[in-house]
């Protein structure tokens, strides 16, 4: 789509026609505008001397200084050591002393875990003996522990007591 | 054959020192003037070029040769000097809020009014003072596109990268830059008897990405 070159649509092309960037497209358009109007013709020449009046402010010269504080500061920075090498994979290094430290935590606190699972089975078999403590020191339930061995805990609870019950009686009698 | 940019950095990512001192020779004297330009100050340009080149150093190791080491260079420089700029007139505010003077009401700078004859400027002022302030007076983007463009010498690419936009924004930025400063510097720079209308900021402005 080919545009017609304005006062407006020069800005877009003014600078590298200036600069010599410009395409010959664009070359050719900026130049048969400023032809045929007078504004953007003393633009660009304003533009010219615009870039010649600018180059008037004098480069200033670093002090002599300078590069001597620049060396003193790059002398000061640490220098790669024996484990230089890791430096320029930094997320690698990371990683890594993540992935150690992780494994040395993880096998210190594995003993332990195994403890507290020993702790607790011991317990829970100290739990059942206590609860199953007078059932055992019964001497009629363990006299005739086959006959009741197919009977649950609670059932022979129950039975314990209706035996003694009629001991009750019996003595009575 | 001089080495490259690019080849010198490698090397001193490398471990090869002499190579960055190549660089730094290489790049004081256009650091240095940008950030003065900047900055204004050259203690302060010093004091900032020092630091781009320690950031350069430190992050040798990892360089990587896609991008262009000037794009690079004068990126940090950029960042370090609007900081800097930032921090004064932040530090000048608070000076200004404390004060009781009515300073704030006066212009932050003096331009020469168009109907200045060159000759009345001379006396006035000296020329070189009077451009600094009107490239002083553009907007921080204008003004950095016009120090790349002008005193560095940049290409429209890397330019358009320092400033993180699209090489077409950046020529309307560059073209509403210099179309103020023709306008502000008309007394040295005029031809027409009648001033020639500046081209309005909207037509040339594009939406920076």
């Amino acid at each position: 789509m080919k545009y017609e070159m304005n006062c407006e649509r020069i800005s877009e092309s003014l600078i590298p026609y200036l600069d010599g960037r410009a395409s010959a497209a664009e070359q050719r358009e900026v130049e048969a505008h400023a032809s045929v109007c007078a504004a953007c013709k003393t633009r660009i020449e304003e533009f010219r001397r615009l870039s010649v009046v600018l180059e008037e402010v004098p480069r200033m010269e670093p002090s002599g200084a300078f590069d001597a504080r620049v060396r003193q500061a790059i002398a000061a920075e640490p220098r790669a050591g024996w484990f230089g090498w890791l430096v320029p994979a930094p997320r690698f290094a990371f990683a890594l002393v993540c992935l150690l430290l992780l494994s040395v935590w993880t096998s210190r606190i594995e003993p332990n875990v195994s403890e507290a699972t020993a702790g607790a089975t011991q317990s829970e078999q100290d739990f059942r003996l206590i609860k199953d403590l007078d059932v055992l020191e019964n001497y009629d339930v363990v006299k005739n522990f086959d006959a009741l061995s197919e009977l649950p805990v609670a059932q022979q609870t129950q039975t314990r007591t209706d035996s003694n019950q009629n001991e009750d009686q019996n003595g009575h009698i | 054959m001089a080495r490259s940019d690019v080849q010198l950095m490698l090397e001193a990512k490398a471990g090869n020192d002499a190579s960055f001192e190549h660089l730094l020779q290489r790049y004081r004297t256009p650091l240095v003037n940008f950030l003065y330009r900047m900055v204004r100050d050259s203690a302060t340009a010093e004091d900032l070029a020092q630091e781009v080149f320690l950031r350069v150093y430190r992050a040798r190791h990892g360089y990587e040769a896609s991008a262009k080491f000037t794009t690079w260079l004068f990126r940090i420089a950029t960042n370090l000097a609007l900081n800097r700029i930032r921090d004064t007139r932040y530090r000048l505010m608070e000076v200004s809020l404390d004060a009781t003077s009515t300073e704030d009401d006066a212009p932050a700078m003096e331009l020469p009014a168009r109907e200045l004859r060159v000759d009345q400027i001379l006396i006035a002022e000296d020329r070189t003072v009077i451009i600094r302030r009107a490239v002083d007076a553009l907007p921080e983007k204008q003004r950095i596109a016009v120090l790349l463009h002008k005193y560095e010498d940049m290409d429209y690419c890397e330019i358009a990268k320092v400033l993180e936009c699209s090489e077409a924004a950046l020529k309307s930025l560059l073209f509403r830059a210099y179309e103020t400063l023709r306008v502000q510097l008309a007394p040295l720079v005029g031809l027409a008897a009648s001033p020639v209308p500046a081209i309005p900021a909207e037509a040339g402005k594009r939406r920076l990405s």
